[in-house]
């Protein structure tokens, strides 16, 4: 069971935890139907809880600490990874995690965000804020994979690029546009899937591809509602309405025209299950790449380019 | 991202308070009070100190394109307000407001011109319109600036000046990063020149997407070039930032622009490197 729990979720946590205790008891059968009652009566109450959960409560469990990070996907949908590090030019991103690895029975190339789940494994993680040298690793791995023919798949979950000096210094603005760049011409398959947080260019910067999947309760926007709220409310208390207004949630991405398809979450979110959110996703992968696999190179390209064409709107 | 308090921020700091009557200007550098004619001789540049005053798209055009060979495309393209934004303020009433008070419809003008008798597409940004943010409006004209670019194969110029994205819509202008981006991708597999110019202040997400993708970038001198703003660099790492951190001189030295070049060889310089680049 989970150790961390929202305020919304914590009926639904208080009931679970009377049902466990009530099984100790379970040898007599007035119980067990009591029992049933309970898990009945505690479905129903998460259905309606997670039917009608706010954006803001949604960027919650987006950033919930036991949610599956890039790391718990490698481990439940490849069934081989081999890990690769560095840029070649500076030094290696603990922020980005990437290597080949077998999907179903293919290859691929799988580069994600890593955030840490601790202090001390957040520190090492940079809190999932990638450097310029992060972007350009990913961008090392994307080249080597369309060298091979592999086809990429992105998993976007960081609150953004590292704002720092050395990141100005070293270009973190150029790093990103050169990834924007080059992934819109890469000739391989790119499945993008932010899994939770998808904060402004910093998750962009992995982000262009010919599918974009995302989790139900993932968001994604221009910036997190905490700092829109202190520039536009020049306040931090108006992170709820900041979140509503940014239109942040997977269905209002899809409503936006930008995000393809939601990956549904297991009842209760991703963190109450990493095997069974990952599973979902391997096969939606795996449907996926095997549509975009008939398409030839040249097509792809021009069909990605066409995709980010039209997103926006705006009238003559 | 932060458009918003840097462009008051700026207003207050930079000092550049007109006196009552409107002819006199005090110059942000050094302080020089200068005549609003010489400073327009000047090409809006401290004749003291080259301090580079910031300039709309109008007064960019008027100076590096020849005269009467301006051009411009998707004049009334304006923003629908797609997510009804709302903070303090409608979104769609910060758009009428500054369309009133700016007489721009957003913040990029596009078209076509001839620099030195060379025919080139060009857009320059205004940073009076919502501090120069890029919302789909930005990024769809600048998409069909590049589409006229490849049909005609006139060189692609983008001159820069912006806080970086802008809030009031959201994912649609993440996305405008990508879709910028993904357009000069096609400039650039169609081997055409595009040439970045960048000028105070190039910021966010138009830094980390078509301002640092330029064959060739050049930069107005002392503009302030970065992907975070100051401020907030500041607040994460808690110390203050070395002088001349993040200006044009700054990214010379770091590699990120191929060179500095004061406003009033602007021209020359990108009508050499055309001319260069064509023969
Ligand atoms: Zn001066």
């Amino acid at each position: 069971m989970s150790k961390t729990v929202t305020d919304f979720e914590r009926p639904v946590m208080e009931l679970e935890k009377k049902i466990e205790e009530m099984r100790k008891y379970a040898d007599n059968l007035d119980i067990a139907e009591e029992i049933t009652k309970l898990e009945n009566k505690v479905n129903q109450l998460r259905e309606s809880i997670f039917a009608n959960l706010t954006r803001w409560q949604r960027v919650q469990l987006a950033r919930h600490p036991e949610r599956p990070y890039t790391l718990d996907f490698v481990q439940h949908m490849l069934s081989d990874f081999v890990e690769l590090h560095g840029d070649r030019q500076f030094g290696d991103d603990k922020a980005i995690v990437g290597g080949f690895g077998t999907l179903g029975k293919e290859t691929v190339m799988l580069i994600g965000q890593q955030k840490g789940r601790d202090t001390k494994s957040n520190v090492y993680r940079n809190f999932g804020m990638m450097n310029p040298e992060g972007y350009r690793k990913a961008l090392r791995l994307m080249r080597m994979a369309e060298k091979f023919q592999k086809p990429i798949i992105t998993l976007l979950d960081t609150p953004g690029a590292y704002p720092g000096i050395e990141a100005e210094e070293r270009g973190q603005a150029e790093a990103i546009a050169r990834n924007l760049f080059e992934m819109s011409h890469l000739t391989v398959p790119i499945v993008v899937v932010i899994i939770g947080e998808g904060a402004s260019g910093g998750a962009l910067g992995m982000g262009v591809g010919d599918r974009i999947l995302m989790f139900e309760n993932a968001w994604y926007s221009v910036i997190a509602p905490e700092s829109c709220s202190s520039i536009l409310w020049r306040s931090w208390d108006y992170k709820e309405q900041a979140a509503e207004a940014l239109k942040l949630t997977a269905p209002d991405l899809v409503e936006q025209g930008i995000v393809d398809r939601v990956v549904p979450e297991p009842p209760g979110g991703a963190h109450r299950s990493h095997e069974q959110a990952a599973r979902i996703l391997k096969e939606i992968l795996l449907e996926e790449l095997g549509e975009l696999k008939k398409i030839k190179p040249e097509k792809l390209v021009k069909l990605r380019i066409e995709k980010f064409s039209k997103m926006g709107a705006w009238k003559d | 991202m932060a458009w918003f308090r840097r462009s008051k921020q700026n207003i207050q700091s930079e000092g550049r308070k007109e006196t009552p009557d409107g002819l006199w200007t005090k110059c942000g550098g050094c302080g020089e009070i200068i005549h609003r004619k010489q400073l327009e001789q000047n090409l809006y540049t401290c004749p003291k100190c080259s301090f580079h005053f910031r300039i709309g798209s109008k007064e960019y055009f008027r100076i590096l394109l020849d005269d009467g060979s301006f051009s411009e495309m998707d004049k009334k393209m304006q923003s629908t307000d797609p997510l009804n934004f709302v903070d303090t303020k409608k979104y769609s009433d910060r758009i009428k407001e500054t369309i009133k008070k700016t007489g721009l419809n957003d913040a990029v003008r596009t078209g076509t011109g001839k620099v030195n008798k060379i025919s080139v597409v060009v857009a320059c940004m205004d940073f009076a319109f919502i501090g120069g943010s890029m919302g789909s409006v930005v990024g769809e004209k600048i998409a069909r600036a590049i589409d006229k670019s490849l049909k005609t194969r006139y060189p692609m110029i983008i001159i820069s000046s912006s806080g970086g994205a802008r809030m009031m819509e959201a994912a649609l202008s993440l996305m405008q990063l990508a879709k910028t981006s993904a357009k000069l991708a096609q400039l650039s597999d169609a081997r055409i020149p595009f040439l970045s110019l960048l000028t105070d202040p190039t910021t966010g997400g138009v830094t980390a997407s078509y301002a640092m993708l330029g064959d060739l970038n050049i930069a107005e001198p002392g503009a302030l070039i970065g992907f975070a703003g100051p401020r907030v660099i500041r607040q994460t790492i808690g110390k203050d930032l070395p002088k001349g951190f993040q200006r044009s001189e700054f990214l010379l030295e770091k590699g990120f622009v191929d060179m500095v070049v004061h406003r009033k060889d602007m021209k020359e310089t990108v009508a050499r490197m055309l001319a260069l680049l064509a023969n």
